[in-house]
This record gives structure tokens, sequence and C-alpha cells, in this order.
């Protein structure tokens, strides 16, 4: 294998744990609250803005910028949450749709307005620059967001699984009113969820923002690869997020480097087409 | 019981007076829409377009002496209709051919318009100015460069700027010269999106390199506004190009830069059409791992205190960056567009077109460095014209070619960081 396929290669994980990273959080809030939150992308973009804030008050790099975009926008999520998603929830599927795509528009000008629609960036060795491995070029800044993502998606696999917290909100995903019977406030655990959520999608934002520009239309641009990343993966399943974002990241880039790069969505819905109509459960979803 | 009818009738009277002077200073104004990309992908192209005509409405509806032999800025509004003040509506494209032409539209049949600019992307420039011709309202374009819309037979449509065969021409030119200063020339890639400007540039290069002796090597097309470019990096890194051609937006030209300098990847000369490359938010966000980049353009700043100076000082005033060329070619075709109408001394469409197609602008009368303004049949300015840039220092392009207008010698091989 010559090393530039080699490189293609790792480029395309390096991609698709990106891919999953800002997926997982719209895994949580589509699988298994099934509201399709549209305003997923501009979430991410806020995340972005607040990494560029902090560097550009600060100085600082991720290691503040981070922390900081999960806990604002962990704050936006419940925000988010009481002020308009638990009165959509009530209605139908149509208001949900609308409510969270006005939320998006929302979010997207408000960027413009304060922001402005000038394209920023964070300097390229925020994350320590780029390093060789046998000839194999590595940008550790795709590297930590990479390593985050696995990260992510194990705690937040161990939290719905492993923990009563997680059994809680999956019961309240599953039958509200019986969740209620038994003693579970729906109210808290919705709350909980778009927390983390939000929360996670900020990691995720504040991580892209290392090596991509920032822009009030990112959100746009980033995510409808988030919706598909997520069907595919199989909706709730975080790890299936995960593997999908990797097979995706991995066939754009081949089919970008082999077939050409402005054939490579066709390659990669295509493929999720013909996989849906064989799986519509997506890949770790239950049926 | 009398007088308080004859004051009625004066209070009546006066206030029908009050009402009707701003209605008869309202018949001063000449209202001209502009379509411009506000939000979307380009909307950072779309808000400097914004801030170019608005610093053009302020030298055109206020007297600026100063400005030299600039049409319209020695008196207050425009003199052949009586002083009438130039208004601009904005609409929104939105980055969208569909929505670029709702917007003609709606500015031609309900702002009533007298006449239309716009509208950045070539592909929306192309739907805005069907709209146009339809209704028999002109369209002065001063930027987009897909060659195909001075090709289609329009009465309405007029190009300000050079196309994407004048600039093919000049980099053929330009890297002959420089295979004679001694650097390989031999093997060009292009790096183009799927867009109308993309592909149409993309392909007028081709022929015409093919047409001086050239060829095109590689051609690498990806769809526009991509998540990730490394595939396509990598592709060049294996063919290892003598020379990259690059023809993308500002958000695919940042990503690229960033990718290459991820992947230490740097072509020995590179290339840049103008547009994504000449946005003032590029040179800010990767200006210093692009150092060394090419580009072509039709504007430079020139000496202080002469008029093209003193429009980009006002410029920056009002929009806190530096007047680049896009922008700069957006305003010369607003000033061309309004010149037309202080000649046609009427709003009437069919005398603004007579006066653009009798347009003949000389060098003095410019700010960008054209040789004149005169269209041709088609409506495409035949004295446009070009030249070289060099992002040297990572923060100004300076003119490097021709020699006749080099501010400094060309650096060669390309330094990226």
């Amino acid at each position: 294998m010559s090393s530039i396929l080699v490189q293609v290669i790792v480029g395309g994980l390096l991609l698709g744990a990106v891919y999953a990273l800002f997926s997982s959080g719209l895994t949580l809030i589509w699988g298994m609250m099934n509201i399709v939150n549209f305003a997923h992308g501009d979430f991410v973009m806020l995340g972005m803005y607040v990494a560029y804030v902090v560097w550009a008050l600060f100085g600082a790099g991720p290691a503040i910028g981070v922390p900081v975009a999960a806990l604002l926008l962990a704050t936006l999520g419940i925000i988010v949450y009481f002020a308009l998603i638990r009165s959509i929830m009530k209605g139908p599927m149509l208001a949900q749709i609308l409510g969270t795509f006005g939320l998006a528009l929302l979010l997207r000008y408000s960027a413009f307005w304060w922001f402005g629609a000038n394209y920023l960036s964070l300097p390229e060795n925020i994350v320590g620059g780029t390093f060789d491995v046998f000839g194999i070029r590595i940008q550790a800044s795709r590297l930590l967001a990479g390593v985050v993502a696995l990260v992510v998606t194990g705690g937040l696999h161990i939290l719905l699984t492993r923990t009563t917290l997680g059994s809680k909100m999956l019961a309240v995903a599953e039958d509200s009113s019986a969740a209620q019977l038994m003693g579970i406030r729906p109210d808290s655990m919705q709350a909980i969820a778009w927390a983390i959520a939000a929360g996670v999608t900020g990691i995720a934002g504040a991580l892209i923002a290392t090596f991509f520009y920032v822009v009030p239309t990112v959100g746009e641009t980033l995510g409808i690869v988030a919706f598909v990343t997520v069907s595919l993966g199989g909706f709730g399943s975080v790890p299936g997020a995960l593997v999908a974002g990797l097979l995706i990241g991995v066939i754009e880039s081949l089919s970008a480097y082999w077939i050409g790069a402005v054939y490579k969505d066709i390659v990669v819905y295509s493929l999720f087409l013909c996989f849906l109509w064989f799986r519509p459960q997506g890949l770790m979803g239950k049926s | 019981m009398r007088l308080k009818h004859v004051l009625a009738l004066v209070g009546a009277a006066a206030i029908s007076v009050a009402l009707a002077v701003p209605a008869a200073a309202q018949d001063k104004t000449v209202k001209i829409g502009a379509v411009f990309p506000l939000s979307g992908g380009a909307a950072s192209a779309g808000v400097h377009a914004k801030f170019a005509i608005e610093t053009a409405i302020d030298i055109i509806n206020n007297a600026h002496p100063e400005l030299g032999n600039l049409p319209l800025a020695k008196n207050a509004g425009l003199a052949g209709l009586g002083g009438a003040k130039v208004e601009v509506v904005f609409a929104d494209n939105q980055g969208s051919p569909a929505t670029g032409q709702n917007q003609a539209l709606r500015l031609i049949t309900e702002d009533k318009v007298v006449a239309l600019t716009g509208a950045y992307q070539s592909g929306i420039t192309l739907t805005a100015s069907a709209i146009a011709e339809k209704y028999g309202i002109p369209f002065v374009n001063g930027e987009s460069v897909a060659a195909n819309l001075t090709e289609r037979g329009f009465k309405w449509f007029f190009r300000v700027t050079p196309v994407a065969a004048d600039f093919a021409r000049i980099y053929s030119d330009f890297l002959k010269d420089m295979k004679a200063a001694g650097a390989k020339t031999d093997n060009v890639a292009l790096v183009h999106d799927n867009t109308e400007y993309g592909t149409s540039v993309a392909s007028v290069i081709t022929s015409v390199f093919k047409d001086n002796g050239a060829s095109i090597s590689q051609d690498i097309a990806y769809a526009v506004n991509a998540t990730d470019v490394q595939s396509q990096v990598l592709q060049l890194k294996e063919k290892k190009p003598d020379v990259v051609i690059m023809i993308a937006y500002a958000s695919d030209a940042i990503l690229y830069q960033k990718t290459m300098q991820a992947l230490d990847y740097k072509p020995p000369m590179m290339i840049a059409d103008d547009s994504g490359y000449s946005d003032p938010s590029f040179i800010k966000a990767v200006g210093k791992i692009s150092q060394g980049v090419f580009n072509r353009s039709s504007w430079s700043v020139g000496a202080p205190g002469s008029p093209s100076a003193i429009i980009a000082e006002m410029y920056k005033k009002r929009s806190g960056d530096e007047l680049d060329d896009t922008a700069a070619r957006q305003m010369q075709g607003f000033f061309v567009l309004c010149d037309a109408i202080d000649r046609a001394g009427s709003t009437d469409p069919a005398k603004i077109q007579a006066a653009l197609k009798a347009t003949d602008l000389k060098p003095d009368q410019l700010i960008m460095g054209y040789k004149g303004i005169k269209f041709d049949d088609k409506g495409q300015n035949i004295l446009a014209s070009g030249l070289m840039i060099q992002l040297q220092d990572g923060e100004n392009y300076v003119a490097v070619w021709p020699k006749t207008n080099a501010e400094k010698a060309p650096e060669m091989p390309y330094k990226g960081w």
C-alpha cells in the first residue's frame, strides 16, 4: 500500500471520528427523545464561536475553550428545552420540525449580527501542530478530536447502559407516562438529556474550531453529515454513531481520492440508501 | 364660523403642502436594486459588496471634489437629473440561484427599481439577469466572470469586469514569463468547485492554455462548501504538479490552505483565481500560511492621496476591512450604472440602456486599473484588464506582474508558512 493511500485512510478515520463526535449529541436527542433537532449544526457553530472567543479574549486553547463551551452549551440546552421543546413536543411532528428549524435560524442570524459574516480561524498550532508517524502526517488537533470522540462515545454509552440516570432517561424515552408512574420525572430527565446533548455538541464545536474555519453558516455545512451519521448508526445507538462516522469518513476519503471529490457524496449517499434498504434500523439500532 | 372654515382650509392646505414636499423630494430619488449574498456561505463577500455600494452612494450623493475626474463625485446627486439622489434597495440572494431570481423579480415589480446590479456568484447573476432581461430593466454586473453570461444575446445585460478568458490569458502569459525566468511550469493542476463559477473558469483556462500550446495535467473538481479536502490535497501531493491553480470561494479556500499546511504540501507555484483568496477574511484567517500565493486583480490602492486611495480609506472606515479586488470591481460596476443614468438624464430603462451602450470612460475616470470602459454588442467591457499580485508577507497583496505595473518582483518558490 502506498504511503499516500495510508494517509488517505488515516485522514478518513480522523475525519470520521469528528463526524461521530458532533453526531453523538444528536443521537441522544433524535434517537432517544424522538425529536429532530434541526438546530444541531448551529449548536456546533456556537461551540466553535465559544472556542474562538476564549482564544481571542484570553489567548487560551481548547483546554479552557472546551469546558467553557460544554458548560455554556449545556445551559443553552436546558433553556431551549424549557422555553421551546417542552411545549412543541405536545404538538404535531410538523411543529417540532418548524420549531427547531426556527431555532436554527435564530441562532445563525444572531451569530451573523453579533460576529459578522467574516471567516474566523484559530492559529494552526493551537493544539501542537502536526507530527509525522512513519511518514504519515497526523494533525494534533484532529487527533485530539478523535480521542475525545472515543471518550465521549464510551462515556455516553456507559451512562445510558450502566447507570440509574441512564435507565431513567431510557424509561422516559420509551414510555413517559409509565415512567412517571414509577416515580421518574420526565421533565427533569428530558432537561438532563438536552443539557448532556448540547454540552457534548459544544465540546465537538470547540474541538472542530481548532482545524476548521468559523462562520455563522458553518452549521449548515456540517449539520447534514450529523443526520446521516445518526441514521446510519441506528437511532439512539451511541456506539452505532461512532462506527457510522468512521465508515462515512473513510468512504468519503477513499472515493474522493480514487473517483474524484465531486463524486464522493454520490458514493456515500448511494451506499447509505442501499444500506437502509436492507437494514432500515441502521447499523446498531434495534428494529 | 366663516373664519373657522377659512382656518380649516388654510390648515388643510398647509398639511397638503407639507405632505407634498417630501413627495416631490421623493420624485428626485433614483431607485436601484442590488442583489447580493447577504447570508449563506458567501455572506462575507455579500456584506463587503454592500459596504462598497454604500461607499459609492456616499460619493455620488454628496459632493467630493477631492476625487478628481471620477464621474458623479464633484457635486451632490446626479446632475443630469437635477441633483437627484441615488437610493439602493438591497436584496439577499442567500447563495441560491432561485432566490436570486425571485429577489430580482421582487425588486423590479414591487420596489420599481430602474436598474439592477449584482449578484456576485456567476450562477445567480445568470438567473437574476434573466428576469431583468424579461422586464427590460438594465442589469450592470461588476464582478461575475463566467463566460456564458454575455453569450446569451441579452440586450439589457452589461458586464464591466474582465472575464475568465482575459484572466486565463494573463495566467498563460505570466507563466510563460516565469518559465523564461527559470521556473518549471509544464505540469499545471486545476482545483475548482462545481459551481457555475468554478466549472466555467476551469474550462476556459483549459482551452486558453491549449490554444497556447500548454496543457492541464490534473483537474480536480469538488463539491462547493466542502467538509474535508484531505483527499484532494493528497491527489496533488501524489502527482506533484509544478503549478496549482485554485478556483475556490472563501470557505473552501480557507480549508484548502489549512489542509495543505497540515499535510505539509507546498506546490512550487500556486495561483489563485481571485474570489476566495481575495476575501479580506481569508487573509486574516490563513494569510500567514499562504505566503507567496499569486492572485489576479484589477485593483491597486495607488499612491496616498490619489482618488483610489481616498476611496479605499472611505471604504475601510465604513467596513473595517481593506478594499479588496472583488468589492472594488462591484463598486466600479455601480459607478458605471449611475454614470449611465446621469447621462441618460432620465429613469426610463430604454434611455439608461442607450446611455450604457454609449459608455466610454477613460482610465482616469475609473477606480479600477482597467484600460477604460466600453461595451461591445454582447454587453462585455472590451477594455477590462488585470494584473498578477502576490501575498508575499501573508498580510497584503502586492502587484508583481506585468513589469510595468509591478511594485515588487515575483518571489518563488511558494513559501507557504
